[in-house]
């Protein structure tokens, strides 16, 4: 029988070694799923995971998609493992996503055709602002009311999603659209245009501010009392008070610093590789972001390492589904099993696991009085 | 518009198989929290039932095959969520939450062969002269049998909780699971099995769903209502009879929201189809806005995870 | 000759890194109530759990009138005749107190004759119960009550008591020993743990003393002194702390009708609190677990806000600030649970420093740390207080208790406090780390701070407080000097005998 004990103190290898151990071990299982699908499940890993990247025939393409899909799950990433750290569950990062987007778009539609370099700043507030708006729904819910963070915030992903087609059919909808849902193409309004910033690598200014915010996030973590105050009050809430922290802004600091990288990132994507708000203009990085967030133990260097990994699972998953027509829910599959396999190992950090002998019970049996 | 399209006895019969799904997947949640476990991954187990009930009815052609399967699978999908949290550990919330992702992940993949088709009519049960009395036989006795179980349910779970030893037992391991302890019940073993009967009630739901509500297969078709679930779950604090007050009133704003759609009410759709959304979080903030009762009506221990020293 | 009731020879426990029993060996006879004599950490709790089933030793064998004994689980224990009144967690708040005591039982009966026969027996052991009350919002005395009832429905042989008096006042004391004799006489035998001497002594024929889990001593406590168990138990002579009698200097800290509603919702609320301590002076706070201890030392940190003027520190109203800022003016504290509270337990002893020094120590720079500051400060701590760790890199909860609660108090006496409250300040610690901890505050009052000791240790309260003062129901008694009070007035003032508004000028 397994036993666990507790360590003393929490182990630094395993600490490093359960996201790497547990991406193996989803490969491994992943593998075995895409065997149980009928594809050869070593060509599948290897589009997935090499050929992205380093095969002539899709590297060129691929490669800058990387940024493309990476910057927002870590913008959005480094946001959550803030509040993650503190023990507030914003995992409503997808409605906070498609609000920024959607006033970001809006100060975009609002200004055009004027062309001026005002614009694109304004739209990065407007979607700064967005997200944070929409995240502090919850919070002031929490902090007036005692309002569970994790139920309000995932409930509005739907209530932004029901905004979204609003927009994208009614109030927002491109006058010269014959009537096709959809707004103007931002990509066609140069003011507004979140265009790469290095032709071919895929950076544009999301990819910037997903560095800015890793490198903010950090300095933050490891420097400031701020986020040492955050780190007291996720794994001691008693000990946080005393030392003075106020829970309650606390709340609307976490919530509202996670919602406004959320709205930034949907204002990036929306301006740029997205081009236009449209119905199904939301990919599931709000999600996905969570996943990054815990595989990169809610540090801003493991998730930037994180966040590129489950971009190539994106990229790889694409490739996959036009080469083996592998079902794009595999990926979803594939990325939800990582998170479990973290979960399961991360026992490993905080516990001994021994296999133990069975306690020496005496032969004689109990013999009642 | 037309308001006179609106029939109050229509209303009030669909109001019920509105509700059914919700309630099966709250009561079972309520039971998990009641033995001081938080399992997010409600939605998660919901859709993977939803998929496994459509896909098994489907190919046998027999709904209550279906449903079994589906109670099946939500309990499946339970099960990892019980190794991680309870074997492994693992974080309560985070737990839930790979749950989720991983149940719509694999609902589509599995689902995919699904969509369009129209599984097997799940039969109603007969009341004979019953469902013709009028007004009141077209609200209760017009049904299929999955209403009356989950009725049925919610006084079951109300019996034990309230009644039997095993249900205090129960509440004892989610008020203190360290008292539980020192006298010698199993905690673990406990909560396992209550995660068990969780996911059992979320995958029925969610069969339910896809098999009589719809009834037809739609990736990500429980559009939350996992989450309304939980949340329901809360707003009856913690007490069987509340949860079906609750989900019978989610019932009604779903089917008066969609019955205002048909009647061409002006506003657009959009809006109509978020009212359950905000009424749910409308109602949540009244019932937590009262902090005292939510600390005295929540189990003790709910969401922290028990490892036994020595 | 008739084989003893339980006889336990050479059991052994191991946990990773700790043996917490070796080779431990004594026999209990019928109708005796035997002493299990020992310091905290010295392996009574492991011996008991072994006993009732909880833990199955690595070595040893127990014998239940001469018949092996080795219970599996607790079930088996109470079918063989042993029933346990734990020391904490084995109570559920927000159950009435039949369905408590049912779920302690292994075959109630139905819910409505168990509440009779509470009634019933609970009387006629002198210890009145309700059963339809909620557990959560009875007193400790009452709970306490709760786990005897539990105990005697089963009939069982073997009474097991874990440091039962300890949330007791003096006369409820009286009440339980009077109990436990009535059961003496009765034939049933009693296995009685506890630190405190002279209760040893005035209920018990005969004694094991256990330290590190071994047995250092067998004894008759009855021909023995408080003394010369002490000395067994501790295996040292005991430093008592001592101070020069000392002038009381300006008034610190002034508490006036101190309301404040307890935050949890089985808490007490302290209702119009008022006391005065001056420089040099050390105020006891004494009183049974429960009565709204947790609420005074929150309501005095800042964690509680009340009204400015409710609380004075050197004069200046306090009562609206938190906690940093009444650390700004010499307000200090150091709450009763360690891990938790008063630190975090996965965090290292430099994070747990900065904790409360980060402002008066200088820690921080316009919000930034200063870790390298941090460390230093936190190796000061561990130096001066003779912290027993590999550094201060250690996660808190690596620390033993006693270690850990001299870093704790530690930490706080280094920031040069003008007011020191601390809860429980010596709470699960070993005697020479208490001994060490009582010394530093009075030193520190002998530098000139005001000092209150809040704890439910009246020895304690009496060898290092120059003015006791009792907290019942969320009130407090009147201070009056420690001088001269005896345990009899003592024993009045907790049980609220003595009201505090009747003298508050004395």
């Amino acid at each position: 029988m397994l036993r666990l004990d507790k360590r003393p103190t929490p182990s630094k290898f395993w600490n490093y070694a359960t996201p790497v151990t547990a991406v193996l071990l989803t490969m491994i299982a992943g593998g075995i799923l895409f065997a149980l699908l009928g594809k050869n499940p070593f060509e599948a890993i290897k589009l997935i995971f090499w050929d992205p990247l380093f095969s002539e025939q899709f590297a060129s393409y691929s490669r800058p998609q990387l940024l493309v899909k990476a910057g927002p799950l870590i913008l959005i990433a480094v946001g959550l493992s803030i509040g993650f750290r503190a023990g507030i569950w914003n995992i409503g990062a997808e409605g906070q996503y498609i609000i920024g987007a959607l006033c970001a778009a809006g100060v975009a539609l609002a200004f055009y055709p004027v062309e001026s370099w005002l614009v694109f700043p304004l739209m990065i507030l407007g979607g700064a602002f967005g997200g944070w708006l929409w995240a502090m729904i919850p919070a002031v819910l929490k902090t007036r009311f005692n309002t569970n963070e994790i139920l309000v915030s995932l409930l509005l992903v739907y209530v932004a999603e029901k905004l979204l087609a609003a927009a994208a059919t009614g109030f927002m909808r491109n006058p010269d659209g014959a009537g096709f849902p959809g707004s103007r193409n931002l990509s066609q309004y140069p003011a507004a245009a979140n265009n790469e910033i290095f032709v071919n690598t895929g950076l544009h200014w999301g990819g910037v501010a997903a560095f800015i915010a890793v490198l903010f996030t950090y300095i933050l973590l490891q420097r400031h009392l701020l986020g040492f105050h955050v780190q007291l009050a996720g794994q001691a809430p008693r000990a946080a008070r005393f030392a003075g922290v106020a829970p309650a802004r606390l709340v609307v600091l976490c919530l509202g610093l996670s919602g406004a990288f959320a709205g930034l990132a949907g204002m990036f994507e929306v301006a740029g590789p997205a081009r236009q708000i449209t119905i199904d203009f939301n990919a599931g990085y709000g999600f996905t972001a969570i996943i990054v967030a815990f595989l990169g133990r809610l540090h801003p260097v493991g998730i930037v390492l994180a966040g590129l990994l489950l971009a190539l699972t994106y990229i790889g998953g694409e490739l996959a589904q036009f080469m083996l027509n592998l079902p794009a829910a595999a990926i979803q599959v594939f990325q939800g099993m990582l998170l479990f396999f973290l979960l399961a190992l991360d026992v490993l950090s905080n516990y001994r696991v021994r296999l133990a002998r069975q306690p020496a019970k005496t032969d004689a049996k109990v013999e009642l009085a | 518009m037309d308001l006179s399209s609106l029939n109050i006895v229509v209303l009030l019969a669909s109001l019920m198989v509105a509700a059914t799904p919700i309630l099966m997947a709250a009561i079972g949640e309520l039971v998990v929290e009641k033995a001081g476990v938080l399992n997010l991954g409600v939605e998660g187990m919901m859709i993977t039932g939803a998929v496994s009930g459509f896909a098994i009815a489907v190919s046998t052609g027999n709904p209550l095959i279906g449903m079994v399967a589906a109670v099946i699978a939500g309990a499946a999908l339970a099960l990892i969520f019980a190794i991680l949290t309870q074997g492994l550990m693992a974080n309560q919330v985070a737990s839930g939450l790979s749950l989720t992702l991983f149940g719509l992940g694999l609902s589509a993949l599995v689902g995919q062969g699904f969509v369009g088709v129209v599984p097997p009519r799940t039969p109603k049960l007969d009341f004979g002269p019953l469902s013709d009395i009028p007004v009141l036989g077209q609200i209760f006795f017009r049904h299929d049998m999955l209403v009356y179980v989950s009725l049925l349910m919610v006084l079951a779970v109300w019996y034990f909780l309230t009644r039997t030893r095993a249900g205090r037992i129960l509440r004892a391991v989610g008020e203190n699971h360290h008292s539980a302890h020192a006298l010698g019940y199993r905690v673990k073993r406990v909560r396992v099995l209550a995660i068990l009967f969780g996911g059992g009630c979320a995958g029925l739901g969610g069969a339910y769903l896809s098999l009589v509500r719809v009834p037809q297969w739609t990736e990500g078709m429980t559009a939350g209502a996992g989450w309304i679930a939980l949340a329901i779950v809360v707003f009856a604090s913690w007490r069987p009879g509340r949860a079906l007050l609750g989900a019978y009133l989610f019932g009604g704003i779903m089917v008066l929201q969609l019955n205002l759609q048909a009647a061409g009410f002006s506003i657009p759709v959009e809006y109509l189809s978020m009212s359950p959304y905000l009424v749910t979080i409308l109602v949540l903030v009244i019932m937590s806005s009262n902090r005292a009762r939510i600390t005295l009506a929540a189990p003790g221990s709910l969401g922290q995870s028990f490892h036994a020293a020595g | 000759m008739k084989p003893p009731l339980l006889s336990i020879k050479g059991l052994t426990k191991v946990y990773p890194g700790v043996v917490a029993n070796s080779d431990v060996s004594f026999d209990i006879g019928e109708g005796e109530v035997h002493a299990l004599l020992g310091e905290n950490g010295a392996g009574k709790s492991t011996l008991v759990k072994a006993i009732y089933g909880l833990i199955v030793p690595n070595e040893g064998v127990m014998e239940w009138r001469g018949v092996p004994y080795a219970p599996g689980a607790p079930s088996e224990a109470r079918a063989t005749g042993v029933a346990m009144v734990f020391q904490h967690f084995s109570l559920f708040d927000a159950m009435d107190v039949a369905e408590n005591v049912a779920l302690g039982m292994d075959n109630p009966p139905p819910i409505r004759e168990l509440a009779a026969k509470i009634t019933d027996v609970s009387h006629n052991y002198g210890l009145p119960l309700d059963p339809s009350r909620m557990v959560g919002d009875l007193s400790a005395g009452e709970r306490q009550r709760v786990e005897i009832i539990r105990c005697l429905l089963q009939n069982p042989q073997l009474l097991i008591m874990d440091e039962p008096t300890s949330v007791l006042t003096p006369q409820e004391v009286e009440i339980l020993f009077r109990t436990l004799r009535q059961l003496r006489g009765e034939g049933k035998s009693i296995l009685y743990i506890s630190h405190k001497l002279e209760e040893i002594r005035s209920l018990c024929e005969n004694a094991t003393v256990l330290r590190h889990g071994k047995v250092v001593g067998r004894a008759d406590p009855r021909q023995e002194s408080a003394r010369s168990l002490a000395e067994m138990m501790v295996g040292q002579s005991l430093h008592t702390p001592s101070r020069p009698a000392a002038q009381p200097g300006k008034l610190l800290l002034e508490v006036q009708d101190l309301s404040v509603t307890s935050p949890s919702a089985f808490g007490t609320s302290l209702r119009k609190v008022s006391l005065a301590v001056r420089a040099g002076e050390v105020l006891g706070i004494g009183g049974v677990a429960g009565n709204g201890q947790d609420e005074l030392l929150g309501a005095l940190s800042g964690e509680l806000r009340t009204t400015p003027e409710s609380i004075r520190v050197a004069g200046e109203p306090v009562g609206a600030l938190g906690p940093n800022a009444r650390r700004a003016l010499g307000l200090l504290c150091a709450p009763e649970e360690r891990l938790g509270h008063a630190a975090a337990p996965d965090m290292s002893l430099t994070e747990n420093a900065l904790l409360t020094g980060a402002y008066r120590e200088n820690l921080v720079r316009s919000g930034f740390i200063g870790w390298s500051k941090a460390r230093d400060f936190a190796e000061k701590i561990i130096l001066r207080f003779d912290v027993r760790t590999p550094g201060a890199h250690v996660a808190a909860r690596a620390l033993s208790g006693g270690n850990l609660q001299k870093f704790v108090i530690g930490r706080e006496i280094m920031q040069r406090p003008s007011v020191l409250v601390v809860n429980q300040p010596t709470w699960g610690v070993d005697a020479s780390a208490a001994a060490a901890i009582r010394q530093a505050l009075l030193d520190l009052a002998q530098a000139g701070a005001a000092v209150v000791v809040i704890s439910q240790d009246l020895d304690e309260l009496m060898e290092v407080a120059d003015n006791f003062a009792a907290l019942n129901g969320g009130q407090l008694s009147a201070p009056r000097p420690v001088n001269g009070l005896t345990m009899d007035q003592i024993g009045l003032m907790l049980g609220g005998a003595e009201g505090g508004e009747t003298d508050a000028a004395a």
